[in-house]
């Protein structure tokens, strides 16, 4: 019981000051911490514990990719190629493509036409390597009748591919906003977490974020084109629709820069953009063939605007107006920029809290806090006396070792993390009270003060570990379970049972044996 | 100096005496939770029911409730649930699930949004989807039950199996009451409150192994005291540690709810419900269990005398060498 090794206590001590350290520029505010940092050198720049978006403000925006979305552009790409196919290969159809919801069907009359195209077309839908099965499920329905229909492998594999392709392109529009440390990453198979500290206008993120951002440059159609060939479209700054061409002549993927600006006449906002070779290639070739005739700028299927083609256009650069305000041209820009989804987006959850909540939510937990650790402190003294202070002692440095812990394994502090730490305080003297009330009892049945010590430690020492492994399971659970808020409780809670062992049983048994050995106590004083 | 003691020294409270009370009592208790439970309901919160959660601050002067009230009618979003908390500048409000899947819910924010327009601040926006909501209540499920098994087993390879048994009636108790406190009060039920009942149930089982630690031990020390008066002893034994630390928990927790904010509030008073019905299942529930599943004290010392196997209890102590 009393004998401690030197090299126990200075490694206690240093653990302890290290400890205190690393909290001591969480504690100190962002501009002292700023302070600090500079005259410190490079190796040695203060950490400061990370605040979850309930604490400083944010938003929080679980999106899902559209499944139907992507199975319907799949769909229609299926249409596509295949027809393309069976033109290649000179096949002769009945009746047209048919599309259903999950493929299309074909009726090929010529039995050696269709074994002749039976093994391409099992090629029109690629999965990636390295994930089994086939793309496309091909039957034969008789009469000439093949249904070719998408497989699951290959709606999951495209499914992946577009969350991958999205996460690239809102991380790209979400840095054009120019804010601080945005964290887009994939949750689960089809959805995509975009969590943005400090953000109070969520209505521009959203924008930003929810838009598909398919830019199509067509013709406006003839009065006397086909029905077959139009798509009635709706306009965005006026009602009414405009029939425009099916047929797309260039794409933004062929945009390599779109940046907002004014109209030199109007001085109206614009957006400014510039196409790549082939797209320049493309637009001179249109324009030139159609002087005169209006053409419409078309993102996700709405007209922007429809001006009069005045004369070819083989610049390869070109300017979008659409009566836009400055926000709306910035967030067009940066939209073209970044590329188009791949599939439709929707909101599934939404957590936004304002910065104002956020202070309010720190200085809470803090507030109570320090409440709690006075309550405590206090109520240990008077029950304890010396051994309270000892107790005391060792709350403060389970504390600051939370606090610690939480910045070296760049855990998120939550306003549930701080009820977490709270509650530890409470719970992290009850190591402490089981030694005590050992101890006490011990002495009471008639042994001597340092054998009433030692049992003390020696006998609640089993029931320290039983009572804590269970809490710790507890947390395990809530941690691998819970999400944000409630994930940052599990953590401050697995913290606080793991430094409580430290310090109730270890630090205590230190300063009670030093305590003994300096004192000399003819009796215990509790 | 004289020091505060909670308890007396050396209590001798027959504790075990009140099994006919107790258990009756606590089953009736839990009757009544799940019938509450059945009939009222808890107040799910939008975590689990879906729906929508704002909360806004007046830009000057204070929140005009009637005002926003109102709004369900122009809006028809159904019932607006609206309150005021805090300060007279704040207002939360709530509704629920709106008819149209997920597009629809972003919809009726930007409603509120637009007819609450700038005279107020969101602080606060929580919007969850039809499907995440669902998710979430299964990972609560999941998560209760989960945790209680895993607290189990370790107890089943800690304890002998009437402990073990002992334990889940007190933690079940307990999960049941806390249960019945939240249907009655209607505080808001939320995934905060999945993590307050794991900590109930973390921290119940935490009350009962010290309780049950300490009869394992006294029962090797008094092979020949009876059953019921050896868990007496042991309770009595613990029990000025058993008070000292609800003491300090509950004073973390009072804290909690008075300063700690409107977001944890309901975290709070569940814990404190938690810690009271914890400390008295682990003397009141869980202890006579081990009488009623016929643990003898006596003819098990006997038959370790016979066979002469100390390990019979099975259970390694532990040790700080």
């Amino acid at each position: 019981m009393l004998r401690f090794a030197p090299w126990k206590i200075v490694l206690t001590l240093a653990a302890s000051l290290i400890a205190f350290m690393i909290c001591f520029p969480s504690m100190i505010g962002p501009d002292n911490r700023k302070a600090l940092a500079e005259h410190l050198p490079s190796w040695l720049q203060p950490e400061s514990i990370v605040l979850g978006l309930d604490l400083q403000g944010g938003a929080h925006l679980l999106y899902e990719v559209d499944r139907s979305d992507v199975i319907r552009s799949m769909v229609g790409n299926l249409r596509d190629d295949l027809r393309r196919q069976l033109r290649e290969e000179k096949i002769g159809i009945s009746g047209g493509i048919g599309v259903n919801a999950r493929g299309v069907q074909v009726r090929i009359p010529d039995a050696a036409e269709r074994a002749r195209i039976m093994p391409k077309l099992s090629t029109l839908v690629q999965i990636s390597p390295g994930v089994g099965g086939s793309g496309l499920d091909i039957s034969d329905a008789g009469d000439g009748q093949l249904k070719l229909n998408l497989t699951d492998a290959a709606i999951d594999n495209k499914v992946k591919r577009a969350v991958e392709q999205t996460i690239e392109v809102l991380n790209r529009r979400v840095n054009g906003l120019g804010t601080t440390e945005p964290n887009i990453q994939r949750q689960g198979n089809d959805r995509v977490l975009v969590e943005v500290p400090g953000l109070q206008d969520t209505n521009r993120l959203k924008e930003i974020v929810g838009t598909t951002a398919k830019l199509e440059f067509r013709l406006v159609a003839d009065p006397g084109a086909s029905p077959g060939d139009v798509d009635q479209l709706d306009q965005t700054d006026q009602p009414g629709k405009l029939p425009i061409e099916k047929q797309v002549m260039v794409q933004g993927e062929d945009l390599t820069d779109a940046q907002p600006g004014f109209d030199s006449r109007t001085g109206e906002p614009v957006v400014n953009f510039r196409f790549n070779i082939r797209g320049g290639q493309q637009f001179g070739t249109v324009t030139s063939a159609n002087v005169g005739r209006p053409f419409a700028i078309v993102l996700d299927n709405k007209v922007i605007s429809a001006p009069r083609i005045l004369g070819p256009i083989t610049g390869g650069s070109g300017q979008i107006s659409g009566h836009f305000t400055v926000e709306q041209a910035n967030n067009l820009a940066i939209l073209l920029r970044a590329g188009a989804l791949p599939a439709k987006l929707t909101i599934v959850e939404e957590r936004t809290v304002g910065p104002g909540l956020g202070q309010d939510s720190i200085d809470a937990g803090k507030r109570a806090a320090y409440w709690a650790a006075a309550l405590v402190v206090t109520y240990m003294l008077i029950t304890y006396g010396t051994f309270g202070i000892f107790a005391n002692i060792a709350l403060l440095i389970h504390i600051s070792m939370i606090f610690a812990a939480l910045v070296l394994l760049r855990a998120t502090l939550t306003l549930p993390g701080i009820a977490g730490i709270v509650l530890t305080i409470g719970m992290a003297v009850d190591s402490n009270v089981l030694i005590y009330e050992r101890i006490r009892e011990e002495s009471h049945a008639g042994r001597s003060i340092i054998s009433a010590l030692d049992a003390g430690f020696n006998r609640a020492f089993a029931t320290i570990v039983d009572s804590n492994v269970t809490m710790f399971v507890v947390a395990a659970i809530l941690y691998f379970l819970g999400a944000g808020p409630v994930r940052g409780f599990a953590v401050s809670l697995a913290l606080g049972i793991l430094t409580t062992i430290v310090t109730a049983v270890t630090m205590t048994r230190m300063m009670i044996a030093l305590w003994y050995r300096y004192a000399r106590p003819t009796k215990l004083p509790i | 100096m004289k020091l505060l003691r909670l308890a007396p020294e050396n209590t001798k409270f027959p504790f075990m005496r009140f099994r006919r009370v107790s258990y009756p009592f606590s089953a009736v208790l839990s009757i009544i939770s799940v019938v509450l439970f059945l009939t009222v309901g808890m107040n799910f919160g939008i975590d689990f029911s879906g729906g929508t959660l704002l909360e806004v601050q007046a830009k000057s002067g204070t929140a005009d409730l009637s005002y926003i009230r109102d709004l369900s009618d122009h809006l028809g979003l159904g019932d607006l649930e609206v309150q005021g908390f805090g300060s007279p500048a704040d207002a939360s409000i709530r509704f629920g699930m709106q008819p149209g899947g997920d597009v629809a819910q972003q919809a009726a924010v930007d409603k509120v949004k637009t007819a609450l327009g700038d005279s107020y601040d969101f602080r606060r926006v929580e919007v969850v989807g039809p499907r995440v909501s669902g998710e979430l209540v299964q990972q609560g499920t999941l998560g209760v039950v989960l945790s209680i098994l895993a607290v189990l087993s370790y107890l089943w390879f800690r304890f002998e199996w009437q402990f073990a048994i002992g334990a889940i009636i007190a933690t079940m108790h307990d999960l049941l009451l806390t249960v019945g406190f939240f249907s009655i009060t209607q505080l808001e039920f939320n995934t905060t409150s999945i993590a307050a009942i794991l900590t109930i149930v973390g921290y119940s089982l935490n009350e009962t192994v010290v309780v049950l630690d300490r009869i394992r031990e006294m029962m090797r020390k008094y092979k020949k005291m009876p059953t019921a008066q050896l868990i007496d002893t042991s309770i009595n034994a613990v029990l000025p540690r058993t008070l000292m630390t609800a003491t300090t928990v509950f004073l973390a927790l009072l804290s909690l709810v008075v300063f700690g904010g409107q977001v944890i509030r309901s975290f709070s008073l569940a814990m404190m419900w938690g810690i009271f019905v914890a400390t008295y299942s682990s003397i009141f529930i869980c202890s006579p269990t081990l009488i009623y599943l016929g643990l003898r004290n006596e003819q098990r010392a006997a038959s370790e005398d016979v066979t002469g196997l100390g390990g019979k209890t099975g259970a390694r102590p532990l040790s700080s060498h």
